[in-house]
């Protein structure tokens, strides 16, 4: 493929007073893996949703697969496989069933499609269920079945939108070796969405998207990098006077976060026997860990991602109505 | 076979042959949906056996002389016939509601096909699977004493089709505004059941009261339960007094409306429904 995979510029979606996304711009390479993370809320969605000419953007343009998303868009939906978060699939139809009427909506050429059911189904290991009823799987079989799905049009973009929400840790594990292997057997390029992030770190590039803005975008090795610090957590007696203290004696801003004390220092370990020789309040409880994609977030945002979800008021409410399981049109 | 021998498919670009195929695709689906569901096929036939066995005799003891002499439950025959078609329709195009509500209606939308394929599709379906079960209903002619003369059979099973279409496609506008399969479920309770009564399927529609009669002059369905009827009783013997009482045929301010005129209306009607249906479908994107 000539040129990027996906490009985006100055994207705006508004809906009514609320801006969902506030101006988007990225470049995504052919055969890369590009992660969106953010909390529930942060335009992940409605971003996802215009790439895939599921809704308008107000302002701004976007191509994918090098084809306009509002002014070329079949085009654009005949190159790209897409898997949403809730599941499209007939339940009343067996896998195989589902797959073919997947290949006859997009107008496969009909001698592709019977070596191609069995590649696409190979990949996500469920060949030997295909005469099952859909209603007959597990959820992480369904989430297979759509990956299989989205996959059999081959598609130079797929678009995953929260691939594992809703999964058992387990099951996500296994999707993500499907995923895994899916890019060796195949020349495409992912686009997704989570708002886990362990899994981003199986991305060859992030952005952190946070209230309809990405505020960071690099590698998952680079963000880690570019925070240093280790991340301390203390559960205290008196966390107010912890706090202050902490100020005081170390010169360390530290904020309230999951319910403990936590700041960043540069070498966690050393530290810690510093504050436990000379500390006004009792403390309870330590840990400190490494940085992880969860502490690039709170370094950018100043919240981790659980709280950003707890204190968010939905300004994509508007957004998940119109799409959103019951309006999807 | 390992996955590297096998070619990347490439979609080729619309054309009018991926949107039959694309039609044909969303037909097949309401009818494979249709002969694995039999409770259905069972259910939705006892409603008009209740109104054509149970009623039929039952309000034959108070009316066998509005009648003269012609069995109640032949002279509900043809409007049952309409019956049947109806809600077997409009249930059908409750499948676009059901298909919101778990997320299929979305890999239909986001397929690199017109929207008008898609609801014309879901339209033939929902009209076959109508007729389908029309047929049913046609099977029962004998136990009413209807004869099973070609002509009769053909003549119905047209209108069956024709007033299918124009259901489901009435349906589907309706299915096209609601997200939720209760909300379709009421508001269809309160359209289907003035269509019905309104229609003249129980009762001739001439010589009512002026408010009835403009009613059910409005009701689409009165103008394909009438050449039903028509269709019907030109295969009974009747006097002519009771052929003229019984089955008077539709008129418009005295002037009777020959039964083509009335087919081509109900037609007319659908293909303008699916019209509507198709427009509020691509609007909303």
């Amino acid at each position: 493929m000539d040129g990027p995979a996906v490009s985006v510029s100055g994207l705006v979606r508004r809906y009514g007073e609320v801006e969902a996304v506030r101006g988007i711009d990225l470049s995504i390479d052919p055969d890369e893996t590009f992660g969106f993370l953010g909390p529930n809320g942060a335009g992940k969605s409605t971003t996802i949703n215009i790439l895939c000419t599921l809704i308008k953007p107000t302002a701004g343009s976007a191509r994918v697969a090098g084809y306009d998303v509002v002014h070329e868009r079949d085009d654009v939906r005949r190159n790209i496989g897409l898997v949403f978060q809730d599941t499209t699939l007939d339940s009343y139809l067996t896998a195989e069933r589902n797959l073919r009427l997947h290949a006859e909506l997009y107008g496969m050429p009909r001698n592709t499609i019977d070596s191609r059911l069995r590649q696409v189904l190979d990949i996500v290991g469920l060949w030997d269920r295909r005469s099952s009823k859909v209603s007959t799987f597990s959820g992480g079989m369904k989430r297979r079945l759509e990956i299989a799905r989205g996959l059999m049009h081959s598609p130079r973009v797929l678009f995953l939108d929260e691939p594992t929400i809703g999964l058992d840790p387990q099951t996500r594990a296994s999707i993500w070796s499907y995923i895994r292997e899916l890019r060796e057997r195949e020349h495409i390029t992912i686009f997704m969405t989570t708002h886990y992030m362990d899994e981003a770190e199986y991305c060859d590039r992030i952005a952190i998207i946070d209230q309809g803005k990405i505020i960071a975008l690099d590698t998952p090795h680079a963000l880690k990098a570019s925070i240093g610090e280790d991340r301390v957590q203390i559960h205290t007696a008196d966390d107010t006077v912890a706090i202050a203290a902490l100020a005081t004696q170390f010169g360390v801003v530290a904020t309230m976060s999951e319910g403990v004390v936590t700041f960043g220092v540069v070498d966690g370990e050393q530290f810690v026997p510093k504050l436990f020789s000379d500390f006004p309040v009792a403390i309870r409880s330590v840990n400190v860990s490494r940085p992880s994609l969860d502490d690039v977030f709170m370094s950018y945002t100043g919240t981790t991602i659980r709280d950003a979800e707890a204190g968010s008021v939905d300004p994509v409410g508007a957004g998940s109505a119109l799409f959103g399981r019951g309006a999807r049109q | 076979m390992s996955a590297a021998t096998v070619a990347q498919v490439r979609v080729p670009a619309r054309s009018t042959t991926s949107e039959l195929r694309a039609i044909k695709i969303v037909w097949q689906r309401e009818l494979i949906r249709y002969f694995s569901d039999r409770l259905r096929i069972v259910t939705s036939l006892l409603q008009p056996a209740l109104f054509l066995f149970v009623l039929g005799t039952g309000l034959s003891k108070l009316a066998s002389q509005g009648t003269d002499g012609l069995n109640l439950r032949t002279f509900f025959y043809p409007g049952i016939l309409g019956m049947t078609v109806l809600f077997t329709a409009v249930f059908s195009a409750a499948s676009v509601v059901w298909d919101r509500e778990f997320g299929f209606l979305r890999e239909m939308l986001v397929a690199p096909v017109r929207r008008s394929s898609i609801v014309i599709g879901k339209c033939l379906g929902g009209a076959t699977v109508a007729a389908a079960q029309g047929v049913l209903m046609i099977a029962m002619a004998g136990l009413v004493g209807v004869p099973y003369a070609p002509t009769l059979v053909l003549g119905v099973f047209g209108l069956q089709v024709l007033l299918s279409f124009m259901l489901t496609a009435f349906a589907l506008v309706v299915a096209a505004r609601v997200t939720q399969m209760q909300t379709f479920m009421a508001l269809t309770q309160m359209l289907v059941m003035p269509l019905f009564f309104l229609s003249g399927a129980m009762y001739p529609v001439r010589g009512l009261p002026t408010w009835l009669t403009v009613l059910n002059r409005i009701d689409p369905l009165t103008y394909a339960i009438d050449p039903m009827r028509h269709v019907v009783f030109s295969h009974l013997s009747l006097t002519p007094e009771a052929r003229e009482r019984l089955d008077p045929g539709v008129t418009w301010g005295g002037w009777h409306v020959p039964v083509l005129l009335e087919a081509v209306l109900v037609l007319v009607i659908g293909l303008v429904l699916l019209g509507v249906a198709i427009a509020e479908f691509s609007r909303s994107d």
